[in-house]
C-alpha cells in the first residue's frame, strides 16, 4: 500500500479499519481524500475482511463538510464535475461492499461527512456535546450530491429528511438517533475498538427496518401521496425564499425526481444541479461570506486580549437577558443588574427557560444548566460589582442615563473593568465623556434577539485602548457572534446605513406610494423583511431617535431626513409596540400582509396616492442604504468592504445571496451604480449624490475585492 | 500562612431563610446554597481560582447529594479543581465547617476557604417500611430468587401496611428518644422558666428582626435568589413584625400537650437556606488587599450530658473559648447566640449568670458574666429568622462580624447548641 495522509487503513481482528485524519484541524472531503479513499476500497477486494469500519482521528469532529477552498478555486465546470463523481463513485463502491460496514461520528458531522455515514450499514454517534449532524449545503446555496438527497428521505422518510436539508440546521446526537440516522449512541472513548465489535456483531449486510406511523405510510408509499409533500414543500419554500435561492428548490427537485426514477439516476441528476450552483452567483455570494465570517470569528488581536470571567449586565431587558444568556458559557459570574429586581427576575426565567431548550436539546449536559444558572446573580445596587471585568450597559436609549451609569460603574469598579455600551446610535465619545477612564470605554452594538443575531458591532473611539478592543472582540466571539470593529460616528455602521434606506421608505410614503408596495418591493429585492414594517418592528419611536440623532451630519451633506418619524411619535405612534403603527395590528392579514394605518396619512397631511415601478422602490430605497456603506468606508467607519458586507447581511438582513453591500457593487459595478444614482440626483434628489469612493471607483472602473 | 498569621473573616453572605415548604420547595439544597456561594465570591471579587477548599455543614443530606459541599461549589460555576467536604454536628455544622477551615489555613493546607452549611426541610428523604426494603432489596441484591415461587417467599411476614406506610421520620435524640422540644421542656421545668419569659424572648427575637429588615441592615448579608420557578426571594419570610408576648401566650403546647411551655411561638422553626463565609490567611487578605472584617481568635468544642444539658452547649463551650483565648467575659461586647428555642436562650443566659451553676458544672470560682441583652442578638436569631440546620453558624458568624465593625468593639462570641448536647463557641476579634 502506498503512504497515507488523509485516510489511514489498518487492520484489527480481521476488520479494516478506515482513520480519517486529514492535515489540519478538521476532516474534509478533498479529492486527495476521495482518492486515498478509493485505493482503499480498490485493495479490499483482494483481501478478506469482515468488514469496515470508518472513525475519525479528530477529538472533535468527524467529516465537516467539502473542502471549500478546493471547491471555490475550480474554475471548469469539468473540475466541479470529476470532483462529484468521484465522491459519488467512492461513496458507492463503500455502499456495495461485501461485508457489513460501521461509522462512528464523535463532532461535526456534516454535509460530505452524513453522506458518508449514510453509505454504511450501522452508524454510531457519540454522547459529546460537540456531536452535531446536519445538512449546511443550502447555506451556501448548495445541495448536497453526493447521495444525501437520496439516501436521508429512504432512511427516514421525506418529511423528516426535508426539512433539515432545506433549512441546513443541525442536530444532535439524540434527535440524530430518535429520527433512525444514527442507530447507537456511546460515549466519546475507545471508538476504534467499539467500531471494531459492532463489525464482528453485525454478521451480515444489514437491511434496515424503520417503524413507520401510518399516516407516514400513507402518504409516503404511494406517488400520490408523495406529490402532495413535495408541492407542499414547494409553496413553503417558495413564500419564505420568494425565489431567490434556487438552491432550496433545487433540493426538491432532487428528491422528487430521485424517487420517481432511482437513486442512481437521482445522483447523476444531483452531480448536474450541483455543478450548476456552485457557478451561480447565489452560491458564490454565499460562499464569500461564509468565509468572511470565518474570518470575523478569530481575533486579530489575541495577544492583547484579557479574561472575562466577571461580567455585568445592566438593564435587564430583552437585549440585556440576550447578552447574559449568551455570555453564561464564557463567564464564571454574571451580574443582572436593573433598578428594581422583579425586572431581574423576570429576565432571569426567561434565561432559565432557554437553558432548559439547550438541556433538553443535548446542547449542555443537565448539571451544566444548574452551573450556568448558579452564575447569575440578581442586583438591584452595585454590593456585587467589585472586581468586573466587563460592565455592559443595555438600558433605554438616553444619554443622561447612559452616563450616569458609567460614573456609578466607575465609582465601583476597577481601573480593569471594561465599561461597554450597547446603543445603537449614541457616539461612544459622546457618553465617554463622563468617563474617568475613557480608554476603558466601548460600543458594543448587539442585535435582537441576542442569541438568534450573529452580529457584534464593536465601536471603538479614538481613546478605546487596545486591549479594551481586543476583549470586546474575544468575548463577542467567544458569544459566538462575527464581530466587526467599526470608528465611533453617529450611528456607527450598521445604524448609520440603516437611516437613510428607512428614510427613503418614509419619503415614499410621503409621495404617496402604498406601504405594502414599498414593503413587497424590497421583499422582492431579497431583505427578510420590508422597511415599512421594519419600522413598525424595532419601534417608531427608535426609528424617531435615530433621524434626530443622525440628521444633522445628514442635513449637513444636503440630505436632510424626513420629519415624519419625529411627528408620527408625537401623535403617539410607536409601532407594533402600543400597536399604532404604519400598519394595523388589530385587524387580521390579508394575503400575509397587514393593512396600512390609514391615520398615518392624517398625520402626515395629504398624499394623493402614487404607483412606481417596483424598479424604482427597489433602486431607490437600496441604493441609500449601499451609498452611505460606501461612504462609511470612505470615511473609515468600517475598516473593509469585507466588515460591511458582513455587517449589512447579518446586522441589517442585505439579502445573504448578493454576498453584502460591496460585493454586490462589485457584481453590478461600481458604474452602473453611480449612473443609477445620478439618474435620481439629476431628478433634483440630491441625497442620491454617489460617495466619492464610488464615483472614483466607477471612473477607474475599480472593485473592491480582488477575486 | 506566614508565622503568627491569623485567619480572617472576609465576608459573609447567605440566601433569605425561608420558612419550609415554602418558595424553595422545589429546589434542592446544593441549589439553594450554591446562590450564597456565587454572591459571597461575587462581593468579595476574589478570582475564582483563589478558593483552595469548600467546607459545608448539613444534617438532613439528600441521598443524592451526599457530599453537598461539592456539589455546591460546581453548581456555584467554581473550579472543579476545588476539593470540597461536608460535615455534620446537627445545629452547629457550620460552625464545625469554620473551624476546620480554620485549621487548615492554620496548618498552612490551604490559604483560602469557603465555608458555611446549608439545609432543607422542604423535600426530607422519607423512607418506605423496613420490611419492604428488606424484601426489595432481597428480591434485586441480595437472594434474587429465580422462581416465582421463591419470589412469592419473601413475600412471607410482610402485611399489607409495609407497602403503604412509610417510616416516622426520626427526630428525636437517637439515646434518649426525647424529641428536641421534650428537651426543651424539660429544661424549662428544671430550671423553673415560665412560657412568660420564653414568650417575651420570641418576641424581642421578631421585632429585632423586623427592625432589622427594615433598616436595611440584613440586606447586606443577604442575596437574591430567583428560583428556577421564576419567583424572587429577596427576604426572609420566617419573622412577625409586631409579634406580641401576650399574644404568644395564647399558644398552645407543641411537645408536652399536658403541661409543657414550649409551643410554636417560642421555639424555631423548619427552615430552608443556605450560607457561606470566606476564610483566608492574614497574609494572603493583605497581599489581595481585602479588609477583613475579623479575624478568630479562639474557639471551644464541648459536650454534656445528654438529658439534662443538651441545649446548654454555649455555657459550656464559651468560658471555655474565652480560656482558650486568654480573655475576660467583660472583653466580649457583641454576643450571637443560636436561638433553638426561647426557653434555652434564657437557660443560657441564666447559667452563664449564676454562680452555683459555674462553680458545680463548671468548676468554676464563680459566675461567667450576665450577659446584656442589648447585645445580644440584636438583629434577631434562629427563633425570627429561621434555622435551616446546616447554615446557622455562617450565618452568625456573618452578622457577629458585621457587628464588630459596625460597633467598633473588639471582641464578639458566637455559640451554639447541638443535637448530641454538644456545645461550640467562636470568638471573634475586629480587624
Amino acid at each position: 500500500m502506498n503512504a497515507f495522509t488523509y485516510c489511514k487503513p489498518e487492520v484489527l481482528n480481521d476488520v479494516l479499519v478506515v482513520t480519517i485524519d486529514c492535515p489540519g484541524k478538521v476532516n474534509k472531503v478533498s479529492s486527495a481524500m476521495l482518492n486515498e479513499m478509493e485505493v482503499i476500497i480498490n485493495d479490499v477486494k483482494s483481501k478478506k475482511y469482515k468488514g469496515l469500519a470508518i472513525v475519525s482521528g479528530k477529538d472533535d469532529n468527524f467529516v465537516v463538510g467539502a473542502d471549500l477552498d478546493e471547491l471555490t478555486s475550480m474554475k471548469t465546470e469539468d473540475e466541479i464535475r470529476a470532483y462529484i463523481t468521484k465522491a459519488n463513485s467512492v461513496l458507492s463502491g463503500l455502499e456495495k461492499l461485501p461485508f457489513p460496514t460501521v461509522c462512528v461520528i464523535n463532532g461535526n458531522c456534516l454535509g460530505g461527512g452524513v453522506e458518508l455515514a449514510l453509505v454504511t450499514d450501522y452508524r454510531i454517534a457519540t454522547d459529546s456535546t460537540n456531536t452535531v449532524i446536519g445538512f449546511p449545503e443550502i447555506k451556501l446555496g448548495l445541495i448536497p450530491a453526493a447521495g444525501g438527497t437520496q439516501r436521508l428521505p429512504r432512511l427516514i422518510g421525506i418529511q423528516h429528511a426535508l426539512p433539515l436539508i432545506v433549512q441546513g440546521s443541525t442536530i444532535r446526537a439524540r434527535r440524530a438517533k430518535r429520527l433512525g440516522i444514527i442507530d447507537e449512541i456511546v460515549m466519546p472513548y475507545g471508538l476504534k475498538e467499539i467500531a471494531v465489535k459492532k463489525v464482528l456483531q453485525l454478521k451480515g449486510k444489514r437491511t434496515i427496518k424503520r417503524k413507520r406511523t401510518f399516516a407516514e405510510w400513507l402518504l409516503e408509499s404511494n406517488p400520490l401521496g408523495r406529490s402532495i409533500i413535495f408541492s407542499k414543500a414547494r409553496t413553503m419554500v417558495m413564500r419564505q425564499t420568494r425565489g431567490l435561492y434556487p438552491a432550496a428548490v433545487a433540493v426538491i427537485d432532487a428528491v422528487e425526481y430521485g424517487y420517481k426514477t432511482t437513486i442512481a439516476k437521482g445522483i447523476a441528476k444531483d452531480s448536474e444541479r450541483f455543478i450548476h450552483l456552485v457557478q451561480s452567483y447565489q452560491s458564490q455570494s454565499l460562499v464569500n461570506l461564509f468565509f468572511a465570517m470565518t474570518d470575523l470569528k478569530k481575533n486579530p488581536f489575541k495577544k492583547m486580549e484579557k479574561n472575562v470571567s466577571k461580567l455585568a449586565v445592566i438593564g435587564t431587558g430583552l437585549m440585556g437577558s440576550g447578552i447574559a444568556f449568551v455570555s453564561l458559557p464564557l463567564c464564571d459570574t454574571v451580574l443582572l443588574k436593573d433598578t428594581s429586581l422583579d425586572f431581574v427576575t423576570r429576565s432571569m426565567a426567561q434565561i432559565r427557560k432557554s437553558l432548559e431548550k439547550r438541556a433538553q436539546s443535548g446542547a449542555i449536559r443537565n448539571f451544566d444548566k444548574e452551573v450556568m444558572y448558579g452564575k447569575l446573580i440578581p442586583c438591584d445596587d452595585y454590593t456585587y460589582f467589585k472586581n468586573t471585568d466587563l460592565v455592559i450597559e443595555a438600558v433605554f436609549e438616553d444619554l443622561q442615563l447612559k452616563q450616569n451609569l458609567v460614573k456609578q460603574v466607575e465609582a465601583v469598579c476597577g481601573d480593569t473593568t471594561i465599561v461597554a455600551s450597547n446603543t445603537s446610535a449614541i457616539p461612544i465619545s459622546l457618553i465617554a465623556k463622563a468617563s474617568k477612564r475613557p480608554q476603558n470605554m466601548i460600543g458594543m452594538h448587539y442585535f435582537s434577539p441576542v442569541p438568534a443575531m450573529p452580529l457584534l458591532e464593536i465601536i471603538k473611539t479614538a481613546k478605546t485602548a487596545d486591549w479594551v478592543v481586543a476583549t470586546a472582540v474575544a468575548t463577542g466571539i467567544a458569544q459566538g457572534k462575527s464581530c466587526i470593529v467599526v470608528k465611533d460616528g453617529p450611528g456607527f455602521y450598521t445604524t448609520r446605513i440603516l437611516a437613510p434606506y428607512l428614510n427613503e421608505s418614509v419619503v415614499l410614503i410621503e409621495e404617496g406610494v402604498p406601504m405594502n408596495d414599498i414593503d413587497s418591493a424590497m421583499l422582492a429585492f431579497g431583505y427578510p423583511i420590508g422597511p415599512i414594517a421594519l419600522l413598525d418592528e424595532v419601534g417608531i419611536d427608535v426609528g424617531a431617535h435615530v433621524t434626530i440623532e443622525l440628521g444633522q451630519m445628514f442635513t449637513a451633506r444636503g440630505a436632510a431626513p424626513s420629519n415624519v418619524l419625529p411627528l408620527l411619535l408625537s401623535k403617539g405612534f410607536k409601532g407594533k409596540k402600543n400597536k399604532k403603527g404604519f400598519y394595523m395590528y388589530d385587524s387580521p392579514k390579508k394575503k400575509g400582509m397587514r393593512l396600512p394605518n390609514k391615520e398615518v396619512y392624517t398625520v402626515i397631511g395629504k398624499v394623493t396616492p402614487e404607483a412606481i415601478s417596483v424598479e424604482e422602490i427597489q433602486q431607490r430605497v437600496s441604493l441609500m442604504m449601499i451609498n452611505e456603506a460606501a461612504h462609511c468606508l470612505q470615511e473609515g467607519i468600517i475598516s473593509s468592504p469585507r466588515d460591511g458586507d458582513v455587517g449589512s447581511v447579518l446586522g441589517l438582513g442585505f439579502p445573504p445571496f448578493k454576498g453584502g453591500i460591496f460585493r454586490y457593487i462589485d457584481h453590478e459595478g461600481a458604474g452602473t451604480i453611480v449612473d443609477t444614482m445620478l439618474q435620481y440626483y439629476n431628478r433634483g434628489l440630491e441625497r442620491f449624490k454617489p460617495a466619492m469612493i464610488l464615483a472614483d471607483m466607477a471612473k477607474t472602473d475599480k472593485r473592491f475585492y480582488k477575486d | 500562612m506566614a508565622k503568627g498569621d491569623r485567619v480572617a473573616i472576609i465576608d459573609g453572605c447567605r440566601t433569605p431563610f425561608l420558612r419550609s415548604g415554602t418558595a424553595y420547595r422545589e429546589m434542592m439544597a446544593y441549589a439553594i446554597c450554591r446562590h450564597a456561594v456565587k454572591g459571597l465570591v461575587a462581593k468579595t471579587g476574589i478570582p475564582n481560582d483563589m478558593v483552595d477548599h469548600g467546607i459545608m455543614g448539613s444534617v438532613l443530606t439528600d441521598v443524592k447529594t451526599t457530599n453537598v459541599a461539592r456539589e455546591i461549589m460546581l453548581a456555584a460555576a467554581l473550579p472543579n479543581t476545588i476539593p470540597a467536604y461536608t460535615c455534620t454536628v446537627a445545629c452547629i455544622s457550620a460552625n464545625a465547617a469554620i473551624i476546620s477551615a480554620a485549621n487548615l489555613i492554620v496548618n498552612g493546607n490551604a490559604d483560602c476557604i469557603i465555608a458555611g452549611g446549608v439545609e432543607t426541610f422542604s423535600d426530607p428523604d422519607i423512607k418506605i417500611s423496613k420490611n419492604y426494603r428488606q424484601f426489595i432489596m432481597d428480591l434485586t441484591m441480595f437472594k434474587r430468587p429465580r422462581t416465582i415461587v421463591g419470589k412469592l417467599k419473601l413475600l412471607k411476614g410482610m402485611s399489607f401496611k409495609d407497602f403503604i406506610v412509610p417510616e416516622q421520620p426520626e427526630i428525636g435524640e437517637f439515646s434518649t428518644q426525647l424529641r428536641m422540644g421534650d428537651t426543651a421542656d424539660r429544661l424549662a421545668k428544671r430550671l423553673g422558666i415560665s412560657q412568660r419569659e420564653q414568650d417575651a424572648f420570641a418576641a424581642l427575637s421578631h421585632n429585632r428582626a423586623a427592625a432589622a429588615w427594615e433598616q436595611g441592615i440584613l440586606k447586606k448579608e443577604v442575596v437574591p435568589v430567583v428560583t428556577p420557578q421564576g419567583r424572587l426571594v429577596d427576604k426572609d419570610n420566617g419573622f412577625r413584625k409586631g409579634t406580641r408576648a401576650e399574644k404568644l401566650a395564647a399558644l398552645k403546647p407543641a411537645f408536652d400537650k399536658r403541661y409543657g411551655t414550649v409551643t410554636a411561638g417560642n421555639s424555631s422553626f423548619l427552615t430552608d437556606g443556605g450560607a457561606a463565609v470566606l476564610l483566608m490567611s492574614e497574609t494572603l487578605a493583605k497581599k489581595m488587599r481585602l479588609k477583613p472584617l475579623a479575624y478568630i481568635k479562639s474557639y471551644a468544642f464541648t459536650a454534656q450530658d445528654l438529658w439534662e444539658e443538651l441545649l446548654l452547649g454555649p455555657v459550656f463551650s464559651i468560658p471555655k473559648a474565652l480560656a482558650m483565648g486568654k480573655l475576660k467575659f467583660k472583653d466580649i461586647g457583641v454576643w450571637e447566640i443560636h436561638e433553638a428555642f426561647g426557653v434555652q436562650m434564657v437557660a443560657v443566659v441564666q447559667c452563664l449568670a449564676s454562680d452555683s451553676f459555674c462553680k458545680n458544672r463548671l468548676g468554676l470560682s464563680g459566675k461567667v458574666g450576665e450577659i446584656n441583652h442589648d447585645d445580644l442578638n440584636i438583629y434577631g436569631g434562629s427563633l425570627s429568622l429561621g434555622h435551616p440546620f446546616g447554615a446557622t453558624g455562617a450565618r452568625l458568624v456573618t452578622t457577629c462580624a458585621n457587628r464588630l465593625q459596625e460597633s467598633g468593639k473588639r471582641y464578639g462570641v458566637v455559640a451554639g447548641c447541638a443535637a448530641g448536647a454538644i456545645g461550640n463557641a467562636i470568638i471573634l476579634e475586629r480587624s
